[in-house]
């Protein structure tokens, strides 16, 4: 303990010593600042933080990005700071400084130097300040983002410097309300920040909210009417926006109702299968996505940002491939009993799942999202994040590529002439068991594709279909059975009602009125909304 | 009337069930209470609220099978009306709990007093009598059955349409029983009993009784499905499972008739409930789940739908399987259970009574086809429904 | 047609003949330990590491020569995550295996389901589990934190300047019992610290929910009111892992707005790519990551048994291996597998806990046991932030007003009271 606190006795002389600028005549002992890095409480850490940052050294800002990252660790032997990187079980050190080669070390010689949420913010904050007239656009951005979020006073001279460089619009813009912020918490004239308040104001968006609710408390007397107005005019924007946003969830959930009922508009809808495991197909498919990503990063890590595209024609051919055993095993000697199926497939659902639940364990699995699939971006008052967005294309893709298959390949004639009158299809010259196997094949298949778009936004495990079974029945018997236009309509509704209800009514009664508007529609049209119609509906 | 309607009941084949199970109400209590331990013949303790289970299961696959294997409705919510018998049984037990409870509040279950109850909701008032529970039993899946079946039939809404419309409709139930604020346990449910009618639960003896009185009652539910399967009424259900439209034009009610047998159905999976609730000591938001109704539809194809002995079979034995397997091979059952049902609609598609009846009447061919009507589906459309009858291969 | 009644009889009678007859065919050379995990449905995602665990305690203990000269035998049944199923499965391992104990349970429902049926056959349940609290039974011993040792000290380093002083409070939650029961509690402590209701928000959504948009926006929302805001999350298993993935496209990061859960640890984290996860938090009593000797062994043998070192440990596992020590000490000083021996011998023994300290089992049947706030790191461990000393298990949780004075005392099996209110002496449990 005594060690310690002398420890940082010393250090803190040191980091006085380059804190103020004036004593900076000698160079700064950036190594030993560095070192100290890895002693002391999480205080004591925050000092040695900003004791480095005021060196003002170029080298500081990738180390604190490596203590932001757990990257940096304690030698144990001889208290140094070392940048440490995984190899193999051991770790392979370098220097943080030049990057210098320090050689391997085992997991028990090093220790981890542990930062909190806290610490995290300050680096952020630091690294901000120290990269906020770097060359690199998207440094810069998020650098002028930190600094909107800590608006911190003494940066308003950095700020203005940025500002006058600054070529990039959006960099500006971010730049003028973090300016604009700083600016409302300093003592300055009523005028300046009555142009500031202005400029928050222009902005309109939720971070200017923020600022605006958080600067009502303090401003003076003669301000708050225009911070109020100005609250109450980003408010109505934001509901504006808020409706869009709803819309774009609407859409999204839309989209992953589409992907995971669209399978049983096919083996369901088109062939009357009540396939109780089209689920599990959709479950297999998200297993593949897993399989595939695992044995690239095994065998070809090269190729593990095209894994999500290489999983995609494999888990089409896979779960087509089970549902063709399925078909040609089970299905086949149940035609005409449309309600054995049921029983049947519910078994099959029950033992695929036990079999995922014996080889893979029951534990979810780690399928990670691509790069470009991660995160999200702002279009004016919405937040659309890419993985949602990729699988609303995808959907589409999928929907649009049915409808070719079944509108304009021999295939998917002979499908439609199977189902209308199998008899004269098989005078014809169709092989009807054939088409009966490839027709549940591509069902399941497209089950299987619904399963690596629902691997990036649910759990991968052995339950993963059951989540979604029934909805997807809801989805094509509202959308009427036999339609593909149907089903697209039907998960559309859906979603959209969904999602303009949750607000409200929340989550659960969302789902409970949903389900009762279904009861209650289908006495409205007994077949759904596209119901088919002609004489031999009614048997 | 009545007497008439029973001496249609007692068909022979009734009368063998009846008897049988009346002789199984005796049987099983004797065995557990007069018999002494050691002796080879008698029965655990434990078996008996075991076996009084799977009889409440069977009595509510029989209550599937007559609107299913009669009347060609086939439930995918039958377990909601369970459910909520159980829910009315629950309901008294809890209040009879009284001031035992941990809490010990008089008036209010534990459940209330923790989650700020300030009173009692309205609706539980009057479950502290039995005859009120009792009523509500039948009356609570009667009004249920009553409103959706009126509005279902009226509207002919039929086939898988039905089937996923009262799936969303047990599905519906399940998240609003789940949910606290409705005033029904949440996901605990209704649980840790006391007595029923000034009888420790717990007891052997009650035990003994509540199995008997399952017993009773599903033999009085059999009674009364042979007798309305064998009145005319009954075989208008078997014309409309075969024949729905054919039977409209010949002038019958076909909406009153469905009605009717999915109400009185929905009575007897509510009187299974509520005798099931004691035996298991406690009722969930579970038992809701659109997976149970699935299931209670596999127990009566796997006994034989269309027939009376056949679900109560396929009740007893596939949940005597699912005890034993879950106990013997916990990580490999479920490749039986679902082997089984595969098994089961490849090879014995009437069910095991279905099967056994074609195996030992070899004089007689089957008295009647069991098979489903076929869905109706288009056939001017591009993409239609159903592939035709019989066309298979 | 009249043999078919027979043949169902004898079908029926088959089936009863084959649950009776596995009981009583192994001698009495061996001691049984009942395990009641769900290994299949929508539970066996968490459970099935339990059962293994027990497997590797049992395992291990017969390594040492097992437990008063005999060797444990493992009873293992699936009660697949049906509750009155449960009950059907514990009875059947107390009355026609006669265990000797119940490791098992994890959901409140299912605990709720089988307390009757260990009153009534009096026998010992170990239930490993963090819950809510608000109960206290002869027959059952809580290894699990109440709500005292995991959800109040959460909050309490979320207050803290360290945690990040939070002053705005979101409770998400999945609408079942453990989570209204902690939101009560801590929305009662919250109010207690002078947190004004309008910075507090709860929300329920259902079981294994999935869409998790709408949900994570009225966060962000609710966070930029100008306060440091935080999210107290009682998210239950299934509808975690789209939650995070929603929560860390959306960018919400920890330094801004911290989410700290209860029921989120190792084995959930390996389900999810947690590089834009970190720093969120969660509070146990264990971590995998705690750097003691007792951990490194038993990691280093857990890893041994399953034959996976990638296998990670959580709390749940700790739990169970205390629960097991627990019970083995207590049968070693009672001489006896008998109940109310084991009962009247584990109040008051003590185990080493994997983080350091000591488990003692209290006289309320809970433990003491140090909570660990860590925060998530990107390999999927925690890196502990904060540790306190061993805290008391309350199983009336003393920031309620209607609990306040409520204690539960099973020094005495045979007299003890799990609600006994200490101002009147009056226990108002029936016997």
């Amino acid at each position: 303990m005594a060690i310690r606190l002398l420890r940082l006795i010393a250090f803190l002389i040191a980091a006085l010593a380059f804190a103020v600028p004036h004593a900076a005549a000698q160079t700064p002992d950036i190594p030993a600042l560095v070192d100290a890095l890895g002693q002391g409480s999480f205080p004591e850490r925050e000092a040695a933080i900003n004791a480095l940052v005021a060196t003002g050294d170029e080298r500081v800002p990738p180390i604190l990005q490596a203590l932001a990252d757990g990257n940096l660790y304690l030698r144990k032997s001889d208290a140094k700071v070392v940048l440490a990187a995984k190899a193999g079980s051991g770790f392979a050190l370098t220097n943080p400084l030049d990057g210098a080669d320090l050689g391997p070390a085992a997991k028990a010689e090093i220790d981890k130097i542990k930062v909190n949420n806290g610490l995290r913010g300050k680096i952020r904050t630091a690294i901000g300040q120290m990269t906020l007239l770097s060359p690199d656009r998207t440094t810069r951005l998020s650098a002028a983002q930190t600094i909107l979020k800590n608006a911190d006073p003494a940066m308003r001279d950095l700020l203005d410097k940025a500002l006058a460089a600054e070529t990039d619009p959006q960099i500006k813009s971010v730049m003028e309300l973090a300016r604009a912020v700083i600016v409302l918490k300093t003592d300055t004239t009523i005028e300046d920040k009555r142009a500031a308040i202005t400029t928050i104001i222009s902005h309109g968006d939720r971070d200017a909210q923020t600022v605006l609710s958080s600067a009502l408390a303090d401003a003076p007397d003669e301000l708050k009417p225009l911070i109020a107005d100005g609250l109450a005019t980003i408010a109505r924007n934001l509901q504006l926006w808020d409706i869009a946003q709803n819309l774009v969830y609407g859409t999204s959930l839309a989209s992953v109702l589409l992907l995971a009922a669209i399978g049983l508009a096919i083996t369901f809808g088109v062939m009357g299968v009540i396939n109780m495991a089209h689920g599990e197909m959709v479950m297999l498919g998200a297993y593949v996505t897993f399989v595939v990503q695992n044995l690239i990063a095994t065998y070809a890590p090269g190729l593990a940002e095209y894994a999500m595209a290489i999983s995609i024609p494999s888990a089409f051919l896979f779960t087509a491939l089970v549902g063709v055993g399925i078909e040609r095993g089970v299905i086949r000697w149940l035609y005409g009993r449309p309600l054995e199926t049921l029983l049947a497939t519910w078994g099959i659902s029950l033992i695929l799942q036990q079999a995922v639940r014996s080889i893979f364990g029951a534990n979810n699995r780690l399928v990670a999202p691509p790069s470009w699939m991660t995160g999200a971006f702002e279009l004016g008052g919405l937040t659309i994040t890419w993985n949602r967005l990729w699988i609303v294309v995808f959907a589409i893709i999928v929907f649009a590529a049915l409808q070719l298959v079944l509108n304009r390949t021999p295939l998917g004639l002979q499908m439609r002439a199977v189902t209308q009158n199998r008899r004269m299809a098989s005078a014809m010259g169709i092989r009807t068991p054939f088409v009966d196997a490839m027709t549940f094949g591509l069902g399941s298949g497209v089950a299987g594709l619904a399963g690596v778009a629902l691997s990036q936004i649910d759990n991968v495990s052995p339950n993963l279909g059951q989540g979604y079974i029934i909805d997807s029945f809801m989805v094509v018997v509202f959308g009427g059975v036999g339609n593909l236009w149907g089903t697209l309509i039907g998960a559309v509704s859906l979603g959209m009602a969904n999602k303009f209800l949750e607000p409200y009514a929340g989550a659960v009664l969302a789902k409970i009125i949903i389900l009762v508007l279904i009861i209650l529609f289908i006495q409205r049209r007994p077949r759904g909304l596209f119901a088919l119609k002609g004489r031999a509906v009614e048997q | 009337m009545i007497t008439q309607l029973v001496l249609r009941a007692l068909d022979r084949r009734a009368v063998w069930v009846v008897s049988a199970l009346l002789l199984v109400a005796l049987a099983i209590p004797f065995a557990n209470l007069v018999l002494p331990e050691g002796h080879p013949l008698h029965l655990p303790n434990y078996a008996v609220p075991l076996f009084g289970k799977y009889l409440t299961y069977a009595m509510l696959a029989l209550a599937l099978d007559l609107v299913w294997g009669y009347c060609g409705i086939l439930s995918l919510g039958h377990a909601a009306f369970f459910a909520l018998g159980g829910y009315a049984m629950g309901m008294y037990l809890m209040r009879q709990i009284g001031a035992r409870g941990v809490y010990a509040n008089p008036v209010l279950p534990d459940f209330m007093v923790f989650l700020n109850y300030k009173e009692l909701p309205w609706f539980w008032n009057g479950f502290d009598q039995f005859w009120f529970a009792a009523l509500m039993i039948v009356l609570v899946p009667a009004a249920l059955a009553f409103v959706f079946g009126f509005l279902a039939f009226r509207s002919r809404v039929t086939g898988v349409y039905l089937s996923i419309i009262t799936q969303a409709m047990t599905y519906a139930l399940l998240l609003a029983f789940f949910r606290n604020d409705l005033g029904f346990g949440g996901n605990n449910g209704l649980t840790d009993f006391k007595d029923i009618l000034g009888f420790n639960v717990q007891a052997t003896t009650t035990r003994a009784a509540l199995f008997a009185a399952s017993a009773i009652a599903l033999a009085f539910a059999v009674l009364v499905c042979t007798a309305i399967v064998n009145s005319k009424l009954g075989k208008v259900m078997i014309a409309i499972r075969d024949a729905e439209s054919r039977t409209r034009f010949l002038g019958y009610r076909v909406d009153n008739i469905k009605l009717f047998a999915f109400v009185v159905s929905a009575v007897i999976a509510g009187i299974a409930g509520a005798l099931y609730v004691p035996q298991v000591g406690i009722i969930n938001p579970g038992e809701f789940d659109p997976g149970n109704s699935i299931e209670v539809v596999i127990w009566t194809a796997v006994g034989g739908r269309g027939t009376i002995i056949g679900p109560i079979i396929g009740g007893l034995l596939v949940n005597a399987g699912k005890s034993v397997f879950t106990g013997l091979w916990p990580d490999y059952w479920l490749y039986a259970l679902g082997g089984l049902f595969v098994f089961v609609t490849l090879f014995m598609p009437k069910g095991i009574v279905g099967s056994l009846r074609s195996l030992f009447s070899r004089r007689k061919p089957p008295r009647q086809d069991n098979s489903e009507p076929l869905e109706t589906g288009a056939k001017d459309i591009p993409i239609i429904a159903e592939p035709q009858p019989g066309a298979a291969e | 047609m009249t043999r078919l009644p027979r043949i169902a009889a004898g079908l029926a009678l088959g089936a009863a003949m084959t649950m009776g007859a596995f009981a009583p065919v192994f001698a009495q050379d061996t001691i049984k330990v009942g395990v009641l995990h769900s290994l299949s449905g929508t539970m066996a995602i968490s459970e099935t590491t339990l059962k293994d665990t027990m497997l590797f305690l049992i395992a291990e203990q017969n390594k040492k020569g097992g437990l008063l000269g005999k060797q444990l035998e493992p009873v293992v049944v699936d009660p697949a995550s049906d509750w009155p199923l449960f009950a059907e499965k514990a009875r059947e391992l107390i009355a026609v295996d006669k265990v000797a104990a119940v490791f098992g349970c994890w959901t409140s429902s299912s605990r709720k389901s089988v307390l009757p049926v260990f009153k009534e056959l009096n026998s010992i349940l170990f239930y490993p589990v963090q819950y809510e609290g608000e109960e206290s039974e002869k027959n059952v011993i809580y290894t699990g934190a109440a709500p005292n040792q995991q959800a109040i000290p959460a909050v309490d380093y979320l207050m803290s300047e360290e945690g990040g002083a939070v002053k705005r409070w979101v409770l998400e939650a999945t609408d079942y019992v453990y989570p209204r029961t902690t939101n009560k509690i801590l929305e009662q402590y919250l109010k207690d610290k002078g947190v004004p209701p309008e910075d507090i928000k709860i929300n329920y959504t259902p079981f294994g929910f999935s869409d998790w948009q709408t949900e994570v926006a009225a966060i962000k929302e609710f966070g930029s009111a100008g306060k440091k805001t935080g999210v107290v999350s009682t998210i239950n298993g299934d509808a975690n892992v789209p939650f995070y993935k929603e929560l860390a496209n959306q960018g919400i990061k920890a330094e801004d707005i911290p989410v700290v859960a209860f029921s989120v640890g190792e084995e959930e984290l390996a389900g999810m790519d947690t590089t834009n996860l970190v720093g969120h938090l969660a509070a146990w009593n264990y971590f995998q990551s705690v750097d003691t000797p007792e951990n490194t062994a038993f990691i280093d043998s857990w890893h041994g048994f399953i034959a996976n070192d990638k296998r990670t440990t959580n709390d749940p596992m700790e739990a169970a291996y205390l629960g097991f020590n627990l019970w083995v000490a207590a049968v070693e000083k009672a001489g006896t597998t008998d109940t109310d021996a084991v009962l009247k011998a584990i109040v008051g023994l003590s185990y080493p806990n994997l983080t350091g300290g000591t488990a003692t089992v209290l006289p309320n049947h809970h433990l003491t046991k140090p909570v660990l706030i860590g925060e998530v790191q990107a390999d999927g461990q925690f890196d502990i932030v904060s540790q306190t000393e061993p805290v008391p298990g309350d199983a009336w949780s003393d920031v309620l007003p209607e609990d306040k004075g409520i204690e539960a005392d099973w020094t005495d099996p045979l007299t003890g009271c799990g609600h006994l209110d200490t101002a009147t002496k009056t226990c108002g449990a029936a016997p």
